[in-house]
């Protein structure tokens, strides 16, 4: 059976309608969720940011939607996951794939530990109904209650 | 035949690109080993490998490799992922 996301996503670590200036702010929300879900230091925030001045913006793996992590380091205490829904999307300089809306953060101690949160996330990323359905969700409880949902097998539309 | 997937920090992109990558080979009914590396790894994985998956941004930072390097707009992408496997695959 299919890890349930809603479970590993607390609700303080989904917002949705939330504003952001630029991509910065975009990863600060999310960043700010993982320490809210008690994964991650706020120093992780700013490797998220470093990583991306780094190496540019290969976060944003589809379009509209960024996965903001960075390498496992002491900031990190624990697989997290945050999730940021921005009422207005925000450029992130991908050449593809902006504006971007979703912001999903991921924090990890190692290379392969969560393995199988991953394999969930890449299974609700591919469904386009589903995902359809999450980003027009209007609050974090919405959120959870769609990824729910769709671990069920039922995509709500 | 050896593919690598290639992300900038080894947790999250280049395991999604894996997982996404080995159902396009099951779809095109093709025999290969698909590695996660990130960027610091690659080189060195790519040595051995065929193709190399990344994201745009870093293919100048992967530099040369003896692998074909395709670049995967969307990760999340069944398809894109399929056409372009199957394009350099001929």
């Amino acid at each position: 059976m299919p890890v349930d996301l809603a479970e590993e996503l607390p609700v303080e670590s989904v917002v949705t309608g939330a504003r952001a200036a630029d991509w910065r702010e975009a990863l600060r929300l999310a960043g700010d969720g993982l320490v809210a879900s008690g994964a991650t230091t706020a120093d992780y925030t700013d490797e998220m940011i470093a990583a991306v001045d780094e190496l540019g913006p290969y976060i944003v793996i589809a379009p509209g939607l960024a996965l903001a992590h960075s390498r496992p380091s002491p900031a990190v205490s624990r697989t997290g996951l945050s999730w940021v829904g921005l009422a207005e999307p925000v450029e992130f300089g991908h050449k593809a794939n902006d504006p971007v809306d979703l912001v999903i953060g991921l924090a990890a101690l190692d290379h392969d530990g969560h393995i199988e949160v991953m394999s969930a996330l890449a299974g609700v990323l591919a469904d386009e109904d589903g995902l359809a359905a999450l980003r027009a969700a209007g609050s974090p409880d919405e959120v959870l209650r769609t990824l729910h949902a769709l671990s069920e097998g039922d995509v709500e539309s | 035949m050896k593919i690598i997937t290639v992300c900038g920090m080894g947790i999250g992109t280049s395991v999604l690109l894996k997982m996404n990558a080995e159902k396009a080979l099951r779809a095109l009914d093709v025999d290969a080993d698909v590695e996660a590396a990130d960027i610091g790894t690659a080189r060195g994985a790519a040595r051995t490998a065929q193709i190399v998956l990344t994201s745009a941004d870093l293919v100048e930072e992967l530099g040369q490799v003896p692998a074909k390097v395709v670049v995967i707009d969307n990760f999340t992408s069944v398809a894109e992922i399929q056409a372009k496997l199957q394009e350099s695959i001929a």
